[in-house]
């Protein structure tokens, strides 16, 4: 049996799934009924400051996009960090944390940005028995309007300043979460380590407006005639999130900072495909608002049965395995070379493949052969691009095949060369070096 | 009890089953449902369905319409290449044909219901009223229409579109041809036939006038002299009987007769059926006598049939659908004759068939089966009153691809034209296309005469 054990910048916990800081985890009933489901661990709702709670709308707080059968694809929501007391929060965190001594109990905080607000907050957490912080420097809705969460994970300076309040006047490991809605992901997680940070967490939300109701001509969710950007989330943002992982694992000012991994995590195979771009561990929202928390189970043994079937022991086996190939467009192999491969006994003849290369692509799919419904690739025109793998509705009905040096492509009819060789290099590139004379 | 009386009895049944019994058969989809069906759709390129439709219906459109929530666009999808998509949604044996080809099938061996999806959105638009067709300036013309079924009504309809005034002359008193007298009434409950017929003709241009037979109200001739053209869509009028001194004997009837006495009844409980009920033959028709027999509180029906199960005309859903109602079927049986006694039947005799050098034949070896109630559903013909002018191909009018028939000014199209395949679905494209072709035949005359003044 894989040993699935979780060491998060020394938080330990029974498995590498954690709820993220969301309204599953903003109060102790709901935790319990997660730590009894199996999660691993949980960061709690954000806490704000002391002092009159935030208030949440009335009316609808979420809104979502679905695929086939009503799939929740995509949410968004508008609800905002915590809006109980913050002493009801803490004397509950202390009690779970107590009644479950071996899983991991992070609190989100998020403050205005004053030295003071921070340093006040921050003994009062640890004395909960906290196992760490997460900064939420995340949420572009609501709290953004008032200088906190995104607003604050726009600017660099800030994070680096609070994270370095945060590991001034707390011995609690300090994970700074991040917001994507930035344009280079890197230059928070620099700052965030610049200060100090133990880890970083991410992604929080992307700002979104979900939909539009056409009746009303108004956003979704539409609170009284009138909606407004919420933070997106769900299986829909996993790419996005994915990338961004990598980019702060595989950028060398960052490497080897630990990561927390978020954003649309719904399977094993998710949350697999985010440890190895780097993440330690990953947290999880909207599948659990989905379909509730029974779903740790299918992640704990999907992982678990995957590393046995791999050969993979412990977590630290599968790590950051991916990171090394993880590269720059410039440094693909330009000499590899794919084909399309449709597999005839698996094909039920939609024809999708081949529409979708005729209309938008390379014209390199048959529709009929002798006059029979028959869909082939033809090699002298196809340039490998995947797209009729992706638009099959069977799994591995088309796969890409690639050809092995030595034989011909049948498209361009030179023989496909056995070296390496990239876009640096590549006489069509005016700003390749020059080949030694 | 009623139930176990012999002879021909009208109301084994308590009320509550007949209206049980003669319940839709497969209710329009909820609005989940259909959501939950048109997710299913790949929306194939030259989609198989579409090609194996006889109306060549734009299948994946429609469903994409439904399924983004525009199920009038979808009717309208559906109407514009079959005016009775409605009905066809619920008598189309979709199961041979749209459904059969979905991939799907290769997938899963499930198809998308096609069929049901197809009635969720008809059903939504003829309830609303949905009027989505006009009739084109009035081109001053009259053309002849006979028979108010599947073929004549679509063609009538295609025409009136065209700026075409029509006349449909129909024998019976209610338009709707086999859709209102020759289908299961659990296939099309609520007075469906009739609501589908007023939607149709509501597109305004249509004259129907009811109890008008050709060859005996009016002739060919006539029709030549008053319209501009003539479409005969008049079905196959004529019944085959068992040719056996049967016919003449009380409770032996043509199952056609039988389907149309329960779906002209007021009430299901006036139609007499017998205890032990025979029906002859194979086909849609044998099934839907064989299985209203069963409703209608018969104990025990018998479906015999001279050839075996993958002959036989009915779908193989038909036949489940038979045999989960407790319709016995029995192959390879063709009748001899029947017993009678005070001229009321009490058994029929069957002769075992067999095949010999691909030719089927009587074995000599026969069977008897008691009977009370004896239905003959052994194909329709046509009656050939009035078109004696008309060539005929085999037993059936000959036209042309386009529906022209050997008389010029004169088509045909339907179960009475060769070519189709006396599906509700067939008589629509037939009549349809027809009336495309009668269309460009009279523009081009018109052209002509135009020119030469």
């Amino acid at each position: 049996m894989a040993d699935i054990r979780n060491n998060f910048v020394g938080i330990k916990s029974p498995n590498p799934f954690w709820l993220a800081s969301a309204p599953p985890t903003d109060k102790a009933y709901n935790v319990e009924r997660a730590f009894k489901a199996g999660w691993g661990g949980v960061v709690w709702k954000t806490l704000g400051e002391e002092g009159p709670p935030v208030v949440n709308v009335n009316g609808p707080r979420y809104g979502a996009i679905w695929g086939a059968d009503r799939r929740l694809l995509g949410l968004n929501n508008i609800e905002l960090i915590t809006d109980r007391p913050l002493q009801v929060n803490l004397q509950e965190m202390k009690q779970v944390k107590m009644n479950w001594p071996d899983r991991a109990l992070i609190a989100s905080i998020m403050v205005p940005c004053t030295e003071d607000a921070w340093k006040a907050i921050l003994p009062l957490v640890e004395e909960t028995g906290a196992d760490g912080i997460e900064l939420n420097f995340g949420c572009p809705h609501g709290m953004s309007e008032r200088g906190m969460g995104a607003a604050v994970g726009q600017v660099p300076e800030y994070i680096e300043m609070v994270v370095r309040w945060c590991k001034q006047y707390s011995r609690m490991p300090v994970i700074t979460k991040l917001t994507p809605n930035i344009a280079d992901i890197r230059k928070p997680a620099r700052a965030a380590k610049a200060g100090g940070t133990d880890a970083v967490s991410l992604i929080n939300t992307i700002n979104s407006i979900v939909s539009v109701d056409l009746d009303n001509f108004a956003p979704n969710p539409t609170v009284g005639g009138k909606g407004t950007h919420g933070g997106y989330c769900g299986p829909a943002v996993k790419p996005i999130a994915l990338n961004m992982v990598a980019e702060i694992a595989r950028d060398p000012e960052t490497y080897g900072l630990p990561i927390s991994g978020i954003g649309g995590i719904t399977t094993w195979r998710d949350a697999a495909e985010f440890m190895v771009l780097g993440s330690g561990n990953v947290q999880v929202c909207t599948a659990a608002m989905t379909y509730g928390f029974k779903i740790v189970e299918e992640m704990i043994t999907g992982l678990s049965d995957w590393m046995d079937e791999k050969g993979h022991a412990t977590l630290d086996d599968i790590c950051g395995r991916a990171v090394p190939n993880v590269t720059d467009w410039q440094y693909l192999n330009l000499n590899y070379i794919a084909k399309a491969q449709i597999d005839q006994d698996l094909c039920i003849k939609c024809g999708r493949c081949h529409i979708a290369c005729e209309d938008t692509s390379h014209q390199a799919i048959t529709k009929s052969v002798n006059g029979i419904r028959h869909f082939e690739v033809m090699e002298d025109e196809c340039v490998g691009c995947n797209l009729c793998v992706n638009v099959c509705p069977v799994e591995n009905c088309i796969t890409l095949i690639g050809l092995a040096p030595g034989q011909i492509d049948e498209r361009t009819h030179k023989v496909v060369e056995p070296n390496y060789a990239n876009w640096t290099t590549h006489p069509n590139n005016p700003m390749a070096a020059q080949a030694a004379e | 009890m009623r139930q176990l009386e012999p002879g021909l009895v009208a109301g084994r049944l308590d009320p509550a089953e007949y209206t049980k019994n003669f319940s839709d058969l497969h209710p329009r989809l909820g609005d989940h449902e259909a959501l939950v069906a048109a997710d299913r759709c790949y929306f194939c390129h030259d989609a198989p369905c579409m090609t194996a439709c006889p109306t060549a219906i734009d299948i994946p459109l429609f469903i994409r319409q439904i399924s983004t929530g525009n199920p009038v666009g979808s009717a309208k999808t559906i109407f514009d290449q079959n005016i009775m998509g409605g009905m066809c949604a619920r008598v189309c044996p979709t199961e041979t044909l749209c459904e059969e080809a979905c991939v799907r099938n290769t997938a899963e061996e499930r198809p998308v219901e096609i069929g049901r999806l197809q009635r969720y959105a008809t059903d939504l638009a003829i309830d609303e009223g949905r009027q989505f067709y006009a009739p084109a300036a009035s081109l001053g013309t009259n053309i002849a229409v006979v028979g108010a079924g599947p073929a004549g009504l679509a063609c009538a309809h295609r025409l009136a579109l065209h700026g075409h005034n029509i006349t449909i002359y129909e024998a019976r008193e209610k338009a709707g041809g086999l859709n209102e007298y020759g289908i299961a009434a659990y296939k099309t409950t609520g007075d469906f036939a009739q609501r589908e017929v007023d939607y149709i003709l509501s597109i305004g241009g249509i004259d129907v006038l009811d109890g008008q037979m050709l060859g005996r109200d009016f002739t060919l001739a006539d029709l030549q002299a008053k319209h501009d053209a003539v479409f005969l869509g008049m079905g196959l009028g004529g019944v085959n009987m068992l040719g056996t001194q049967g016919d003449a004997v009380n409770g032996v009837i043509d199952a056609v007769e039988f389907i149309s006495n329960l779906r002209e009844a007021d009430s299901k409980a006036d139609v007499p059926v017998g205890r032990r009920v025979v029906v002859i033959g194979g086909g849609m028709t044998a099934i839907d006598a064989a299985v209203q027999a069963k409703l209608l509180g018969a104990e025990e029906v018998t479906l015999c049939y001279r050839r075996g199960q993958e002959h036989m005309n009915a779908s193989q859903y038909e036949q489940d659908l038979a045999t989960s109602k407790g319709v016995v079927i029995r192959h390879w049986l063709q009748p001899k004759g029947v017993a009678s006694h005070n001229g009321q039947v009490t058994a029929i005799t069957l002769e075992y068939t067999l095949v010999e050098d691909g030719v089927m034949k009587g074995s000599g070896q026969l069977v008897d089966i008691k009977a009370d109630h004896v239905l003959v559903a052994i194909g329709q013909k046509l009656d050939g009153f009035g078109i004696e002018t008309v060539k005929l191909d085999g037993r059936k009018i000959a036209v042309d691809a386009e529906g022209r028939t050997s008389v010029p000014g004169i088509w045909a199209g339907g179960d009475c034209a060769a070519g189709g395949d006396d599906l509700t679905v067939s008589g629509v494209a037939m009549g349809r296309d027809a009336a495309e072709s009668i269309n460009r035949a009279l523009a081009a005359k018109a052209a002509i005469s135009s020119a030469v003044a």
